[in-house]
């Protein structure tokens, strides 16, 4: 994974625009976050492998990033992502890691199924 | 100056109630006519009043309740919901976005408009919502563009744009305002607003006595 390029995820969201997609997005707190720290609220989500189309998607900041897909119905929202991978240009694959390493977001579009 | 027609443009309900209520009920006081549009209506809102009585389901609809609450508070008499969806304001196609300011603009032709600076008004909404009001008014002739008074209140705001040029001493209008900010009963819990521990008369002004606008000054 390297640091998010924002003009290249840009031009990447754009290029999956309008088509059925799978999705991954996930957001965890970590298991662990109230044994560490009792004032934590432990949360996590993830939906995975559900099919998605957007018509209109943009990346927003200055890093860590967030990025909102337009679908028709609805919206798909990601704050904190930090990371992506370069080198897969068939899926668009990114994560925010936190000051550890940790990942704490992640969200991941491909056409085939994860 | 007294203005015959104000636009206001805000992304939430309870965005006007701490920055610019006070302000808005002087000039309706003044014979104003006052159109505010609200671009979401707060529905990720995250305060669900305390205890909760408000869940994702049916917090638009509650929020449109206080917001109309708010507005008829301060005096407001034409409020317009523009549809959009809460946390996505910087996300949208900024046609769209400008578009409907645009409309407002054309259809209302207010002296003075009222929207958050543009970089300097922390949530990404605020920021993206003045973006999108400076866009609209800059592409207007020069001649025909309104005034326009942002508020700011991220860390870096005076270091980087000044201190505010409009200071607006609102302790007449106290009561709207605090009408005002009540009126979001599932957003604002704070004690001293809801009844206990009542401030006194003088702690309410210092608090609450002045609202501070900058005026944006186009390039051009």
């Amino acid at each position: 994974m390297e640091l998010i390029n924002k003009s290249d995820v840009e031009a990447r969201i754009e290029a999956l625009k309008n088509q059925d997609l799978y999705i991954h997005l996930e957001m965890t707190t970590g298991a662990y976050a109230a044994h560490f720290d009792s004032n934590k609220h432990p949360a996590s989500i993830f939906i995975t492998n559900t099919k998605i189309r957007f018509g209109h998607g943009a990346i927003s900041g200055d890093g860590p990033y967030r990025i909102g897909l337009k679908m028709e119905l609805g919206w798909i929202y990601t704050e904190g992502l930090t990371h992506y991978e370069q080198l897969d240009t068939e899926r668009l694959i990114m994560a925010g890691h936190d000051g550890q390493g940790k990942l704490v977001v992640a969200l991941q579009l491909s056409k085939q199924p994860f | 100056m007294n203005h015959e027609q104000i636009l206001v443009v805000l992304p939430h309900p309870d965005d006007e109630a701490f920055g610019a209520s006070g302000t808005l009920a002087i000039h309706i006081y003044n014979g104003a006519k006052v159109t505010y549009a609200c671009l979401t209506l707060g529905e990720m809102g995250r305060n669900m009043g305390v205890p909760p009585f408000a869940n994702r389901v049916t917090l638009p609809a509650i929020r449109l309740e206080e917001l109309k609450a708010s507005c008829k508070a301060i005096g407001i008499q034409d409020l317009r919901l523009l549809g959009f969806h809460d946390k996505m304001i910087e996300f949208e196609e900024p046609q769209l976005l400008d578009g409907k300011i645009s409309e407002l603009l054309e259809e209302l032709r207010p002296t003075l408009v009222v929207t958050f600076y543009p970089g300097y008004a922390v949530h990404p909404d605020h920021d993206a919502t003045g973006a999108a009001v400076i866009r609209a008014v800059a592409a207007m002739p020069k001649k025909d563009r309104p005034i326009v008074h942002c508020m700011a209140f991220s860390k870096n705001t005076t270091e980087d744009i000044g201190h505010a040029d409009v200071i607006v001493d609102v302790r007449g209008f106290l009561e709207n305002k605090i009408a005002s900010i009540r009126a979001h009963r599932s957003q604002f819990q704070a004690p001293e607003l809801m009844g206990k521990n009542k401030l006194s008369d003088r702690e309410l002004e210092d608090r609450f006595g002045r609202e501070r606008f900058w005026t944006y000054r186009f390039n051009d």
